[in-house]
Parts: C-alpha cells; structure tokens; sequence
C-alpha cells in the first residue's frame, strides 16, 4: 500500500479545506504537527470544490489551495472541480 | 452577453500549446542546441502537461497574494521584536547556516531554470521553467527580507554571499548547485526538479519550518511555508518531468536512472546538514531526523519509486546504506562541526542534559553506544578548561566535500575511506556513493574546487588558519565563530532576556 499525503499551513482557511476532505475522504488521517496540518490516506485522496464551497459558505477557486498547500505526493490531478491526488497501484 | 469563460484546461491548452510556432528560416537544432547531447529522445513535445495547467494570470495573482500575507507578516515580526520569542539564542545557528548555505541555493536555481527554460523545445516545459526560476528569485528574496532582520540583532549574517563562495563546509551545497548547473538541461531537471525537489526538499522545508514555528520563529516558519507552496508545485513538476521522458523513449531510461542514483546520492549527503540543524539545533525538537527522513524519505520515496516501477525504474543505488545512515549521520555531522567549532560561521554547543536524554530516546539503537560517550567526554573536558578544538584542517571526500568524517555504516566507529585513481592522481571519497559518481564522471570531478586543497595551495591567502577565516572568508573571529558559550550573541540575549 502507498500513501498520498497533502499538508496545509494551519490558518483558517485551511480549517474549512481540512473539514471538506474529512467529509469526502472519510478513512483519511489528519495529523497536526506546529503551524502544519498533514492529512493521509491509502492510494486516493480528493479535493472537491463544491465541498470546500460549502464548508467556507463562499466561492472557492481550486487553484486557492496553493495559498496555503505547503507539500504535496502522489499524482496530482487537477480541473475546475477538485484536485486528486493517486498512486498507480 | 459575455463571453464564455474558458476553464482550466482550455486555458492551459491555449498558454502553452499555440505559444509556440514553426521555425520557417532558423534551424531548429541551432535554435535549441543542448536539447540531444546527452542521449534523451523526445519524440513530442506537446505530451508534456503541467497538472496544475498554471497559466500566467493565475500565476501572477495567487503569488501577489502569497506575497502580501508573507511581507505583512515581515513588517510584524520586525516591528514586535520577533528576534526575542525564539526559544533560546542557540537557534538562530540554524538560520545562519539557512541564509549562507540555502539561499544562495535558491539564486543558484532561479539562474538554473532561467537557462534551462531557454534550451527546451517544448513550450509547455519552457513556461514550467520559466515560472520555476521566477519563484525561485521570488525565494531568495524573502529570505534575505527575512533574516535581514535577525542581522540587526546577532552575529555571522553579515557577509553570507561572500561566504557561500569561499567557506569551506558551505563548498558542500555550492558544489552542489554547481554540479548540477554545470550538467546538461534534461539531467539539470532530473537533479533539481526530479531528485531533489520531490524526493528531498520536504525533509528541509517541512519538519525544519514546522520546527522553526515550534521555536517561535514567526518569520522562518512563514517564508519557508510561502516558498513550500511554491515547490508543491514544483515536486509536481518534477513527477510529471520524470514520466514525460520515460514515456517519450525507451533509451531515456537507463538514463534517467543513472541521473537518479547520482542525484539521490549527491542530495542526500548534501541533506547530512540538516539532519544536524534537526536533531541538534532545535531547542524545541519536533520529530528527529531519523523520523523525518522514514515519513518524508522512506514512505513518500517508497510510495513514489513504486508507482515508477512500471517505467522500469528502481530504487535509486545505495538507497540500503541511507536506511543505515539515518541512525548516524546527524551525530556524525554535529561532531564534525563541534571539532571544527573555530572555523565556522555559526556557534556550537554540547547538547543539554535533556537534549542528550531526547537523543537517547530517539536513537535507541546508536545514540548511546555511540555518541553519547563522546559527548560525556567533551562536557567533562569543557568543565576542566579543556575544550579541544581540532587544529588540522581535514581531509574532503573530493565528490560531496564533506570532511572525511563519517563512518561505515556496519561499524561505526571506523571511519570510512574510499579512494579511485585518475590519470596518476589519487581521489578520496567519504562512501561507495560518492566513489561511484566521481568514477562515472572523473573528468568532471577532478577540477572541484575543494576548500581545503585550495588553502594549502596558497589559494586562500595567509599562512594560517586564523588569517584565512579572518582575512579570506571574512569572519569576525571571536563573534561570529567559536562555542555559543561566552560569545557576544549569547551576551546580548542574556542581557534582553534581563539574566546576564
């Protein structure tokens, strides 16, 4: 099993992106460590805009996340609609 | 009725695809001369996909934006005093080492991308590199805003360009950069964007930063966080570069593969330093270097080399001996630097009681068999008046120009010493690692400028030690070098913090 893995700088806005992958990965771990949030997951992880939108309560642009995204690995993936992250396994 | 907006990929398509144009008068080889020299095929060009599909607008808006947050918090840390809330003087000993050993890295790899992004065909690949050398520059000028501010208040920031080019242990990322720079494009992306972005730079820009906020430096932590948005993306450039060209040809992977066991090899020897700046230089400790290099190393490497098998790519050579290193090798280098304490740019210091407990705890299979002892030894000749500096400038591995201290791996307490003979000279090599990359390239390796040689050729100036870090490197002997203790740094934060 490979992991991907994306970490976010731990701000306020991260906290909404964190909660929409929690609801859209749901066997993802998230591990806090100081000023970071990494969050793991086997194989697969998404980052849908339409979640991210709702939690925030606003518009939300995919390509925002580069403003807090500190470190990513696996295969990204990205359109208009989410960012994925995957290994070919 | 306006116009339909494009998405993302349109607009990617549009940027990077019909930018380009046919050479109607011009021959297309004299146009992109270093585009076959070192044996890589590319049969088409327009394969080449950023995932990101970053285009020029997107590019300017979000990095204003990264900007603005990173300098509004500059002018904070600088106006509240940020220099008093790290955790203890001792720190910012990293930070010298960050500001004159990798941030002239940065500069070295905005020059890079800028010449590489020249010597492309690909208009998709020249725009990638093209915006890789502007964050690039946009990283080493953040740094030096940064730390500029820690210049006002402590030693050993003063001179770090003239530094970078002439110190010796600093000859070991310059060499580096130089290595790389000096190679051709294709094997200029493996190393940067491929070996080293996206399988080392994380063990730096990660757990360090995330120490350096645990240490209370606001502005380390935010522009290594800032420039770490940046090289998420460049990690990904990085994969994609890499799968590009083994899909383009079979005969690009033998290769490819050579660039990365040469690549891994050189960085992670290079990385041997902040193994030390992790598990020595942080008074507030996140994770060890052993720690950091299993997660950002050994589980995100592993995951990475896997899903490259298909390609036919392996594990990069010598990756068994990494596994042995990451038990000793930060020991090693602080040794190292605590020996040649005089000669450096930044203070060093005998880990405290607890620090040497962490240590145990984190190293349970070597710290106290092995170094512990040594570090008894050195508190207990300090207390008798007898800290012992080492006198004798020693012996370079002439591929990473470590100082010839680390050990073999099955018995630590032999050093290790490997040599290759070249057209009647002798070379020495600190590991089979860096004996492999001088004997596939020796005509390269044997004009390194290696520090040591240069000085005991006349090449330094004065006929001291003492004359060449003074008059040569420009230290300012007695501030800037030597043990924290009874240094002026340590002085002044005793007086801030109202305990001298």
């Amino acid at each position: 099993m490979s992991k991907v893995y994306i970490a976010l700088q731990d701000n306020d806005e991260s906290r909404y992106i964190i909660e929409a992958i929690e609801q859209d990965n749901l066997d993802a771990t998230v591990i806090h460590q100081p000023a970071m949030i990494r969050i793991e997951n086997e194989n697969y992880l998404v980052v849908k805009r339409e979640t991210v939108e709702e939690k925030m309560g606003r518009d939300w642009n995919v390509q925002e996340l580069h403003l807090n995204l500190i470190t990513l690995g696996g295969n990204v993936d990205e359109d208009d609609d989410q960012l994925s992250l995957s290994w070919n396994v | 009725m306006s116009a339909k907006k494009l998405n993302l990929k349109d607009k990617y398509r549009l940027l990077t695809r019909d930018l380009d144009w046919e050479y109607s008068y011009v021959d297309r080889k004299k146009a992109f001369p270093y585009e076959e020299f070192e044996g890589i095929k590319i049969t088409d060009w327009s394969k080449w996909e950023d995932p990101f599909r970053l285009t020029m607008d997107a590019y300017w808006k979000y990095q204003a934006e990264k900007e603005k947050k990173l300098y509004a918090i500059f002018d904070a840390f600088a106006q509240n005093n940020g220099h008093l809330n790290v955790t203890d003087a001792r720190y910012v000993n990293a930070i010298k080492i960050f500001l004159t050993g990798v941030s002239p890295l940065e500069y070295q790899a905005y020059q890079g991308y800028a010449h590489v992004g020249r010597q492309f065909g690909g208009a998709g690949a020249r725009v990638a590199c093209q915006m890789q050398s502007i964050d690039e520059l946009r990283h080493v000028q953040t740094q030096i805003h940064a730390m500029s501010h820690y210049n006002k208040y402590f030693d050993g920031f003063q001179d770090w360009t003239h530094m970078h080019d002439r110190v010796w242990y600093l000859s070991v990322p310059k060499s580096f950069f130089d290595d790389a720079r000096s190679a051709g494009p294709f094997e200029f992306l493996i190393a940067i964007s491929f070996s080293f972005e996206y399988v080392l730079t994380n063990l730096l820009f990660v757990p360090f930063m995330s120490g350096a906020a645990h240490n209370g430096d606001m502005a380390t932590c935010t522009f290594g966080f800032s420039a770490q948005s940046d090289e998420a993306r460049h990690m990904t450039l990085g994969l994609e570069i890499i799968k590009f060209l083994l899909e383009q040809h079979e005969d690009n992977v033998p290769i490819v593969q050579k660039w990365i066991d040469k690549w891994f090899w050189r960085g992670t020897r290079l990385l041997s330093i902040v193994a030390m700046m992790m598990d020595y230089m942080l008074p507030n400790k996140v994770m060890s270097w052993k720690e950091a290099w299993e997660v950002y190393f050994e589980e995100a490497g592993g995951a990475l080399f896997k899903d490259l098998a298909r390609y036919g790519i392996r594990m990069p050579k010598f990756v068994e001996v990494t596994e042995k290193e990451k038990e000793h090798v930060s020991h090693q280098a602080w040794w190292i630097f605590y020996n040649y304490g005089h000669a450096a740019g930044f203070h060093t210091w005998i880990p405290s009681d607890e620090e040497l407990d962490w240590l145990s705890e984190k190293y349970p299979d070597t710290f106290d068999k092995y170094y512990r002892p040594r570090w008894e030894l050195a508190k207990k000749m300090e207390a008798e008046g007898k800290r012992f500096y080492s006198q004798a400038l020693p012996q370079l591995c002439t591929t990473c120009q470590i100082p010839m201290g680390f050990t073999e791996m099955d018995d630590p307490t032999q050093i290790a010493y490997r040599s290759s003979d070249y057209e009647g000279e002798k070379y020495h090599f600190c590991s089979d690692g860096c004996k492999h990359i001088f004997d596939e390239e020796p005509e390269k390796y044997v004009q390194s400028w290696l520090p040591v040689h240069q000085i005991y050729q006349g090449n330094c100036g004065g006929a001291s030690v003492e004359e060449v870090l003074r008059d040569y490197y420009k230290l300012n002997l007695g501030a800037d070098n030597l043990d924290i203790k009874g240094s002026p740094d340590e002085q002044r934060w005793k007086e801030w913090k109202g305990v001298a």
